[in-house]
């Protein structure tokens, strides 16, 4: 993949990662220009790479992704990224890598005998105070709270695609 | 009575990317390719071989089917990935993942056990997302809905 050049520590992304967005143009275009406002396809084509920085996220939530990697997949300085991704999506790329982290210590919670100082570790967090701090903010419970309650339900019967993607695509706050 | 489902509409951003993301990547059959009256909506459909009932129409937002300013919205939608436009089949969800991604198609999450199949995450040319999933005959209940650790993101 297209290694980060604002960044040594590039995220090591399995496969080949995205393509390069933007089709026949480089990725690293200078996308101040293509984000004029009303021009349509300048606008898909940012979405795209926007796009192809979240996917980056969704592949490899559990390594120590840094947010100039991330910026870099889309052709992005941190500063400009951050407020394009916050507009298209409605959170930062912060938030919602973070988000994602502790939606998947959730299952990991439900499913899996793991201590939640590994679970914390597994979903990509280096501190247990940061997890266990953001995790109570999202989930309104400690993790150990949660693994308790979950445990005592049954699991609902959503695929995991729609679980996966519903959490992905929108965040009502 | 209804008897099936005989069309189903993929929006996509470009009709000639869709058609050959469709059928040379994710070898599709091509079933129709035509314009409708002179002037007239350019029609491509495509299906699996194996599913001959079915066509899945590659339809681009826009007139006469939606107003310029929904068919943006929609286009937007499409661009920014959060729209998902269905659950393709398989009988081997491993197998069909290393020939598709050996294709160039880019997959968003790598084939996972699931209570109801082995399921993998694609994204098309446009930026739709599919399950490709290898369904199980009943449901096993000890593989987890959401993520799983050490899975071949790990």
């Amino acid at each position: 993949m297209d290694t980060a050049p604002t960044s040594a520590d590039a995220p090591r992304a399995p496969g080949d990662g995205p393509h390069a967005p933007g089709g026949a143009t480089s990725g690293r275009a200078d996308p101040e220009h293509a984000t004029g406002g009303a021009a349509q396809p300048a606008d898909l084509a940012v979405l795209r790479r926007l796009r192809s920085a979240k996917d980056l996220m969704d592949r490899s939530w559990s390594e120590p992704l840094d947010l100039d990697a991330v910026a870099a997949q889309a052709g992005y300085s941190r500063f400009h990224f951050v407020r394009r991704f916050r507009d298209a999506y409605g959170e930062t790329p912060g938030q919602y890598l973070a988000r994602r982290r502790i939606e998947r210590a959730q299952e990991l919670l439900r499913s899996v005998n793991l201590t939640v100082t590994e679970i914390c570790m597994l979903v990509g967090f280096t501190s247990l105070g940061t997890f266990c701090t953001r995790f109570k903010r999202q989930v309104g419970m400690t993790p150990t709270e949660f693994r308790s309650s979950a445990r005592r339900a049954a699991p609902a019967a959503i695929p995991g695609c729609f679980v996966l993607f519903w959490a992905g695509g929108f965040q009502a706050d | 009575m209804i008897t099936g489902l005989g069309l189903a509409t993929v929006w996509v951003l470009d009709q000639d990317s869709a058609k050959e993301f469709f059928t040379e990547k994710l070898g599709l059959e091509l079933r129709n390719d035509m314009t409708l009256g002179e002037g007239g909506m350019r029609w491509v459909t495509v299906g699996a071989k194996d599913q001959p009932e079915l066509d899945l129409t590659l339809m681009v937002p826009g007139p006469p089917t939606l107003d310029p300013e929904s068919a943006e919205q929609l286009k937007a939608l499409i661009a920014k990935g959060v729209l998902g436009a269905g659950a393709f089949t398989t009988d081997d969800c491993v197998a069909e993942h290393r020939a598709l991604a050996a294709r160039g198609v880019e997959f968003i999450h790598e084939p996972q056990r699931r209570p109801y199949g082995i399921e993998a995450i694609f994204r098309d040319d446009s930026g739709n997302w599919y399950s490709l999933t290898q369904p199980f005959e009943t449901l096993d209940e000890s593989a987890g809905w959401g993520d799983v650790p050490g899975g071949s993101e790990g």
